[in-house]
């Protein structure tokens, strides 16, 4: 369901009145409901308080996009940096449960008042001296903001103890995202960036990998610090029992490779500027030369499109807000794009 | 089916792609970098060129090229022949000796190491007594007499290296007889030459360094002549008849001695310093050549006034009173002299003097009047000014073929139409199978046009652009005007001149049509230059255009190099490429691609700040676009070297202190002995290495942003026939890709051939993609309905393409540094991506498309992608799907400039500089293979010799 309508954008009121306004237009009184919108960035964020009420309402431009769902059905999950263009890997992961189990759901805080900047993740396939950090680059003014060089590194080997050759981080700038996260420390030892092992490559081809991942950047360090890993007893967990077994990192690239796919494909929208029209991100042509997999997966997506519910349980209105006109959007299921305006490009 | 396996595991492909692909460094182009020696026989007639890389090239007949690298990679200091054999001997500079030799193998020759051998002495002895000096191969094909610092002369056997200590010539042996006033002076020297008797060879003439000169007689052991030079001895040559021999020196002077039977201890018959009377520098070796009629000719190097023309490398020729000092200018390495050499003949009827000098070869006609050079067929020396850019053109059509070579000829009228001399060995190796065309432009504005088909590159046409500009260098200043009087009688022969009169000039970019006969050139000071091929001398004047990229942004200011003055009026232009439109960019910075549409008459270039387009049949500008970031202050200020320089001469001063302290250290030590110093050495070393390992190098990681320098720098530019709006009507487009990761494409409307000079050609933008990653765009191409690449200009209307399939839907495939992207046209959605950085860490250099011919089948072939990384591998990647087919290891990722000058051609070859003067040429196609096929035969022997050869050869399989 679709609705559009305006507001004016110098008095924007109360949340409390908004949140009245929205109700009233739905026609959904006395039903809990979550607010977002989809900042400049892309990005799904939350309207819970007049604070970010201003801030969503500052941002249109002329159009701002509200979506509203259930509280009972919500996927708290759906909120943060990539979501919109991480749909259909929300998917992909239901349709394959076997590699991505979802755990049920506790709310502990508020998560989605939040925008992630960085992630501790892979906890449980990787060894506990080792830590896999991704920065989220996407959506922030941030540098990323650290300098990496050679060094070597005590490794044990069927021969003994070797030394070999490595890479470390080397500064921290500060102020910059890598800092900011305290997850990253200097000296600590580079060992793979997003799921490719850095060994036998040179400072510079891993500069070059880092920085053409720099929109979603995935690095596993072995910390210098180790005194802050994370202690947990393997044995008894049932989750990590696979992780001793396959405690070497090299071991893992069939998950992370599952875990990427999905993620790459979806973090890098080009940009394409029709008769010096407005910005577009450029859609995904429909891939004439894919697997089955993604095949069903487009099938898929326009089923859940017609029935109104994605399967992940994600909100199905789509309200589109300005301060002048009101209009339906609906997404084209055929190319799944998303009409929004991506980075503003300076002509 | 097959696309939805993954590559390696579909057996049909895999057996595909062995027929089709294939790595081989085929053969090195120019001359050798570094050379360090020479040598020549003239029963095999090929020549061998040793470099400080240890290694040897040999050259016969056009085509015939072997090549063998010494193991130590250290220089090789002589090349010795062995007489009447397939062998050569090799002296590097850690005295050790290789014998080589030439053995026919499935057809072909090839050149083999075949022993090493290094000379010692007695325990205890010094190493200098062993330091091999003097070389020389004896006729008897069994010995060489190797002359040490000590002065003596060990004897070793051939093959086999076995010292044959009995027949040592000790010094002492050569000094008992010498009067004792003159001995005394002159004890322990070394062995400076070494010449068998021409006629006698159980003698053999020995001269050693501070003068004295024996004659050896080798049957009876003992001295038979005593020549007592005063002069410290450089050199020596036999007179033919063996009655005279003359003796070259230090001063500058030369010596002539009569051997005779009554006068053990003659007195030269003449003494001379021939650029006296003021002190002159060393003739450092010396050649005597009779001739039928009379006058002999004496050739010598060096001798020069070492006051006034100490700096010039020079070698003067003498007959009577015809006297000329060749002036190269690099310094020579050695020289030989072709000469009859057949051993009934009277004289030596010299007829070429061929002269290896460190940056060139180059041959003298000693038979024509004047004296003039010979134009070689290989060896060329690529870098007489620095290479800037290449651009390789296959399949040249043979109409155009003519037209550049009959222009050619008639600048290279000043060469002597001698045949080539050195002319041994047979090439069997297939004709090319078509014509193709190396251009590499150069620093002094000069294109030079290589006839690239085969073995030998070999220089067919030069072009300069210089002509069309007001240069600093005055064109009435002939250096080579020198008057009857002169003297010395100096003439500069040779090609190499690296200095530019002008950096400004340097060629940037060069674009050939071959059909039409079109060529852009651009340069280095914005200049872009459209040329027209005409068969006739021609005086006309160049239509010039300026465009202004930066438009209307205002408040900047260009503080890099003035724009070049044009002259004004008729400018006069020799047979060949003559150019009728000049436009020069505003600011005038280097051009940094180039596009030329001969069928639409429109070039296209950008630099640093933008691109534009002009129409060169209207000789009308047609757009210009800024693809500058306004917050971009580096690119506006001043050319990309400006920076780069900075940093790079920060490094240099920083490489100068360490330099300079190593020396320091070095001179310090030198009062202790040899070990000492090398101690401080290692010492310093590893003090160095230390201290890098304190202060590591660091890389910023961070992510492009569009205000990073340099993103409006335009990369490359396209020119397609496709669907820009709509599916329906194609039309003509410029595709442009710059820094940032942008491409811009922009529809044309070109008016139609009757009305092409009244309507004016129309551009509007019609698209700007920006790839997310920012990457440098370094490649666009636009695939038909069959996914065929888009013929070239022309190439249809010379039937030499299908027509390309313009009912199906197009593509676009971009090429970035990092990735590789097909996009639907002509709403662009994207269709497939290979990430290549994000994987591999490695980024794409350069990016063409080649075809791929299969050798088993002629009827197959396929377009691929050829990419060479920064890594300096070369990957194939298959067109459509962007599949990566197979990866090569080729350019060491060090070797910068390297991987900067790669150029593959359209049929899987390629070109790289090794060194500033050497292309090496790689073949990635099974089909299209250029590489050196030949056969030296042993020519015919008298029996007496061909004894001794069944007999060496039996030796050979023995050990």
């Amino acid at each position: 369901e679709f609705r559009r309508f305006s507001l004016e954008r110098s008095k924007p009121g109360k949340f409390e009145e908004f949140y009245g306004l929205l109700q009233h237009v739905h026609k959904i009184p006395n039903v809990d409901v979550l607010v977002g919108y989809t900042d400049i960035h892309g990005d799904l964020l939350p309207i819970n308080n007049d604070d970010n009420y201003h801030k969503a309402v500052s941002t249109a431009n002329p159009l701002l996009r509200i979506f509203i769902q259930r509280k009972e059905d919500a996927d708290y999950s759906a909120f943060g940096t990539d979501t919109m263009t991480r749909k259909k890997n929300v998917l992909s992961n239901v349709l394959r449960p076997d590699n991505h189990k979802k755990k049920p759901h506790i709310v502990i805080s508020m998560p989605q008042d939040f925008r992630p900047v960085s992630s501790i993740i892979d906890v449980d396939i990787l060894p506990e001296t080792h830590r896999r950090v991704r920065l989220y680059k996407y959506g922030t003014d941030k540098p990323l903001g650290f300098y990496i060089r050679d060094g070597s590194s005590v490794r044990v080997t069927p021969h003994g103890l070797e030394k070999v050759p490595g890479i470390f981080i080397s500064r921290l700038v500060p102020g910059g995202l890598a800092q900011s996260t305290g997850l990253l420390a200097v000296n600590d030892e580079v060992l793979e960036v997003n799921g490719i092992e850095v060994s036998g490559k040179s400072l510079d081809q891993v500069t070059d990998m880092m920085i053409a991942n720099s929109r979603n950047l995935i690095i596993t360090v072995r910390p210098a610090n180790q005194r802050n890993n994370v202690v947990r007893n393997s044995r008894t967990s049932g989750s990590s029992g696979q992780s001793t077994e396959s405690s070497l990192p090299s071991s893992t690239p069939n998950i992370l490779a599952n875990f990427l796919q999905g993620e790459e494909e979806s973090d890098e929208e080009d940009i394409i500027i029709e008769d010096s029209g407005e910005p577009q991100q450029i859609p995904k042509a429909e891939p004439p030369s894919e697997s089955l997999e993604s095949l069903t997966q487009i099938e898929l997506l326009h089923e859940s499109t017609q029935n109104g519910f994605l399967p992940s349980g994600e909100m199905n209105l789509n309200h589109s807000a300005g301060s002048i006109s009101m209009e339906y959007e609906i997404q084209d299921p055929e190319h799944k794009s998303l009409e929004e305006d991506g980075t503003i490009i300076t002509l | 089916m097959r696309r939805f396996l993954r590559p390696g595991h579909d057996p049909v492909r895999e057996r595909l792609k062995r027929d089709l692909f294939q790595f081989n460094k085929t053969v090195e182009h120019g001359f050798p970098h570094q050379p360090s020696a020479l040598g020549y026989s003239p029963f095999l007639r090929l020549m061998a060129i040793g470099t400080r890389s240890g290694a040897i090239k040999l050259y016969g007949a056009p085509g015939v090229e072997f090549m063998g690298l010494h193991e130590e990679n250290n220089t090789v200091m002589q090349i010795h022949f062995i007489p009447d054999q397939c062998q050569l001997v090799t002296l590097l500079d850690d005295n050790s000796l290789h014998l080589w030799s030439l053995k026919q193998h499935s057809g072909a020759s090839e050149l083999r190491e075949e022993h090493r051998f290094t000379l010692k002495g007695p325990p205890g002895s010094p190493p200098s007594a062993t330091q091999i000096t003097a070389v020389l191969p004896h006729s008897s094909r069994e010995v060489l007499y190797l002359g040490t610092e000590s002065g003596n002369i060990f004897v070793v056997e051939l093959p086999s290296f076995r010292v044959l200590e009995d027949r040592t010539i000790t010094s002492e042996a050569v000094l008992q007889r010498v009067p004792e006033d003159y001995c005394n002076r002159r004890s322990c020297e070394l062995v400076e030459a070494l010449r068998e008797h021409p006629k006698n060879p159980d003698q053999i003439l020995i001269g050693y360094s501070r003068g004295l000169i024996v004659l050896w007689d080798l049957q009876n052991s003992k001295v038979t002549h005593h020549f007592l030079g005063s002069q410290q001895l450089e050199n020596l040559y036999w007179q033919r008849d063996g009655s005279k021999f003359i003796s070259c020196h230090y001063d500058g002077s030369y010596t002539q001695w009569p051997v005779s039977s009554d006068n053990r201890q003659p007195e030269p018959l003449e003494n001379l310093v021939p650029y006296g009377p003021f002190p002159c520098k060393a003739i450092s070796k010396i050649y005597w050549q009779t001739t039928k009629n009379g006058l002999p000719y004496i050739i010598f190097q060096g001798g020069m006034p070492r006051a006034s023309y100490g700096d010039r490398h020079s070698i003067s020729v003498i007959r009577g009173s015809q006297q000329t000092a060749f002036d190269f200018t690099s310094r020579v390495i050695d020289f030989f002299i072709i000469f009859s050499s057949e051993p009934t003949a009277e004289f030596d009827d010299p007829s070429a003097m061929v002269v290896l000098a460190e940056e060139e070869l180059v041959v003298i006609d000693l038979k024509t009047a004047g004296w003039p050079a010979v134009h070689p067929p290989y060896l060329a020396s690529l870098h007489c000014s620095a290479i800037t850019c290449s651009h390789h053109v296959s399949n040249i059509p043979l109409k155009l073929w003519e037209r550049i070579i009959s222009a050619g000829s008639k600048q290279n009228i000043h060469y002597s139409n001698m045949p080539w001399p050195i002319d041994g060995g047979s090439n069997i190796a297939p004709d090319p199978p078509q014509r193709d065309l190396l251009l590499t432009g150069h620093e002094d504005g000069t294109v030079r046009f290589w006839d690239a088909s085969g073995v030998c590159l070999h220089l067919l046409y030069k072009l300069s652009t210089v002509r069309v500009f007001l240069t600093d260098a005055d064109p009435n200043d002939n250096m080579n005007a020198l008057g009857e009087d002169e003297w010395p009688p100096l003439r500069k022969v040779g090609t190499f001149d690296p200095y530019s009169d002008d950096p400004r000039l340097g060629i940037q970019k060069i674009y050939l049509c071959k059909y039409s006969g079109y060529l852009a050139v651009a340069g280095t000071a914005g200049q872009v230059l459209v040329m027209e091929l005409n068969d006739e001398d021609a005086e006309h004047v160049v239509d010039h255009a300026e465009a202004d990229l930066l438009q209307d942004q205002e408040g900047y200011r260009w503080k890099g190099h003035e724009k070049l003055k044009t002259r004004d009026g008729p400018v006069r232009f020799e047979a060949g490429f003559q150019p009728f439109v000049l436009v020069q960019c505003q600011p005038p910075a280097v051009v940094t691609s180039l596009a030329l549409h001969s069928e639409w008459k429109l070039v296209a270039f950008g630099t640093s700040h933008g691109f534009g387009l002009f129409d060169h049949q209207q000789k009308r500008l047609v757009f210009v676009k800024c693809t500058l970031h306004p917050s971009d202050q580096l690119a506006l200020e001043g050319p990309l070297s400006r920076v780069k320089s900075l940093k790079k001469s920060l490094r240099q001063s920083f490489r100068r202190i360490r330099r300079s302290r190593v020396s320091s250290r070095k001179r310090r030590g030198g009062s202790g002995n040899a070990a000492e110093v090398q101690e401080a050495n290692a010492k310093f070393d590893q003090d160095a290495l230390q201290e890098m390992e304190l202060a590591p190098v660091q890389r910023k990681i961070e992510a492009r942003s569009a205000e990073d320098s340099f993103t409006g720098f335009v990369r490359t530019l396209y020119f397609a026939d496709t669907f820009l709006r709509d599916s329906s009507r194609h039309c003509p487009s410029l595709w442009a890709g710059t820094n940032g990761g942008t491409v811009y494409a922009f529809c044309l409307r070109v008016p139609p051939a009757e009305r092409r000079m009244d309507e004016p050609v129309r551009a509007e933008q019609a698209k700007e993609i920006q790839l997310m990653h920012r990457a440098p765009v370094v490649g666009i191409l636009v695939l038909d309905g069959r996914s065929t690449p888009l013929p070239e200009p022309l190439e249809v209307a010379h039937d030499l393409s299908k027509s390309p399939d313009m009912q199906g839907s197009h593509q676009l495939l971009v090429v970035s540094e990092e990735q590789f992207k097909v996009f639907t046209l002509p709403k662009v959605s994207s269709k497939l991506k290979l990430k290549l950085t994000a994987l591999e860490g490695c980024r794409v250099r350069k990016v063409t498309v080649a075809n791929f011919g299969s050798c088993k089948t002629d009827d197959y072939s396929e377009n691929d992608l050829a990419v060479l990384t920064n890594l300096g591998d070369i990957q194939i990647i298959s067109l459509p799907f962007l599949k990566l087919q197979i990866r090569y290891p080729c350019i060491r990722k060090e070797d910068v400039s390297g991987i900067a000058s790669c150029v593959f051609t359209k049929y899987g070859q390629g070109f790289y500089l090794i060194s500033p003067s050497e292309f090496e040429r790689f073949s990635l196609s099974t089909k299209w293979l250029v590489e050196p096929r030949c056969v030296v035969d042993m020519p015919e022997v008298t029996s007496n010799n061909h004894v001794h050869k069944t007999g060496m050869e039996n030796a050979v399989r023995k050990s």
